[in-house]
């Protein structure tokens, strides 16, 4: 079994069975980084260059932790101080980078389809690591390795996803990976920031947390994203922890051994109380460690494809 | 038509008398585990460890190795190989392993073999057990433990059955 294509663009691409390859496959890295020495030379020789478009610290460390972690030489271009500030395109970037010998790209940028822009027009294999709203493929496939190591499944699985769903490509990426596995997808959040259309998607749509909540086996919260919410689709975030923020009280409607999750960077006190954030049923932090299994997995079997 | 080379019992004896040899080269069990590599050699290693504990009367370690991450094709293959569950056993810093294989050909799977175990520590020694030596070898690497030599063309191609994938004990050549 191997991946249907050279890239890695979203989630709306991939089967059931490629995502499951991922995670299987992860595992085994996951090992990896238990061990001492806690490097294989699987992709020696090859080389990844990291564009980040935009901030990020999480994404682009565990990209780049990944990728030294197989062995490949690793390239960071950091675009402020890059050509990009003097108005090279994006697809002139590419090019060079390629010509510098880069077979794995690794993008994150504000446009939603850069990726896939970039995809086209360049032999590397083009990793998105977020674009604009529309999808952070890594970022789904490390919940669900998450997901599957603490409860041991997804299919069958009550998940609630909660926050500002409209502005967010986690959610997106999520919701797409979990409806192929049969999970059912509870939305929850003010109706300012769910898109209208999103039950079209297989989706339930909840406005208060009491009852959308209610049995779910994992609690997905999400960042509530700061440099958005000039346009006043709350009234403040005071406003917003009072109706939709996770409190224990909250915690306690799902199920007994539910998990909570957050991509981070949390926003303590907004979208998530600090007691719970640090609890027990927490697994933020190991959903960090974890992405870095589930990436290396990700460069493992893309170069599979190029062969 | 595939031709028998051993039967159930045949791999039983061989086997056996492996286990034997283990012992006597190193001088009992102290010290001493096995390292299957996956997945054939695996199951021979947990076969080998249940023959040690009926002449030794001892329980010995029993791990498993992939060699996935450290293949030398990786570039050429066209399909990235399953990666399969690595558990050593124990410290192996100063211990004798053992590693155990099916089939020995090329020599390149034992020396990807070589390279994961290093990255565990530092062994006392390294010892090669393989139920079949082929011929062929593209690399200095030579079994310590052979069950049986078997002369082979390049072309011909040897398959270890074994029950713990739910198939019956024997190896063929075609």
């Amino acid at each position: 079994m191997k991946l249907a294509s050279k890239d890695l663009l979203g989630i709306k691409e991939l089967t059931k069975d490629e995502i499951t390859l991922v995670l299987d496959t992860a595992s085994g890295f996951k090992d990896v980084l238990k061990r001492d020495i806690k490097k294989v030379p699987a992709l020696r020789g090859k080389t990844a260059v990291n564009l980040f478009f935009e901030p990020s610290t999480r994404t682009k460390t565990s990209f780049e932790l990944a990728e030294k972690r197989l062995s490949l030489d690793v390239l960071n271009l950091a675009v402020t101080t890059s050509s990009v500030v003097k108005g090279e395109s994006l697809i002139d970037t590419a090019l060079n980078v390629q010509a510098l010998g880069a077979d794995f790209m690794i993008i994150r940028h504000s446009s939603s389809g850069a990726a896939h822009l970039l995809s086209k027009n360049v032999n590397a294999s083009v990793i998105n690591a977020g674009d604009g709203v529309n999808e952070h493929p890594t970022q789904a496939l490390l919940d669900a390795f998450t997901i599957k190591e603490k409860l041991g499944r997804i299919e069958g699985l009550k998940v609630a996803i909660v926050g500002d769903i409209l502005h967010s490509r986690v959610a997106k990426s999520n919701i797409y990976l979990l409806t192929k596995f049969g999970v059912e997808v509870r939305i929850i959040g003010p109706p300012t920031l769910i898109p209208q259309e999103l039950e079209s998607h297989g989706v339930k749509v909840f406005h208060d947390m009491e009852t959308g909540l209610r049995d779910v086996e994992v609690v997905m919260m999400l960042r509530i994203q700061m440099e958005r919410q000039g346009k006043g689709f709350f009234p403040s975030t005071l406003e917003y922890f009072r109706y939709w923020g996770l409190t224990a009280e909250r915690l306690s409607i799902a199920d007994k051994d539910a998990i909570v999750m957050h991509p981070g960077p949390m926003n303590r006190g907004i979208e998530i109380a600090s007691e719970i954030a640090d609890g027990p049923r927490s697994v933020i932090l190991e959903q960090v460690t974890n992405g870095i299994a589930v990436r290396m997995a990700v460069l493992y079997l893309l170069a599979g494809v190029r062969g | 038509m595939p031709k028998e080379l051993l039967n159930k019992q045949d791999i039983d004896r061989v086997l056996a008398r492996m286990a034997h040899e283990i012992l006597e080269r190193n001088k009992g069990t102290g010290n001493l585990c096995l390292v299957g590599i996956q997945r054939g050699g695996v199951h021979l290693a947990k076969r080998l460890s249940k023959k040690i504990k009926e002449i030794e009367g001892k329980d010995i370690l029993v791990g498993s190795l992939d060699i996935a991450f450290y293949r030398d094709d990786l570039n050429i293959r066209k399909e990235q190989p399953t990666v399969r569950k690595t558990e050593v056993p124990c410290e192996i810093t100063d211990q004798k392993v053992v590693l155990v294989d099916d089939v020995l050909f090329t020599g390149r799977s034992i020396r990807a073999a070589l390279d994961a175990l290093m990255d565990f520590g530092r062994p006392a020694c390294i010892q090669l057990a393989v139920l079949i030596d082929r011929g062929h070898r593209q690399l200095p690497i030579k079994a310590d433990f052979v069950g049986k030599n078997i002369p082979t063309a390049i072309n011909e191609n040897v398959e270890v059955n074994l029950e713990e994938e739910g198939l019956e004990d024997k190896v063929t050549i075609e």
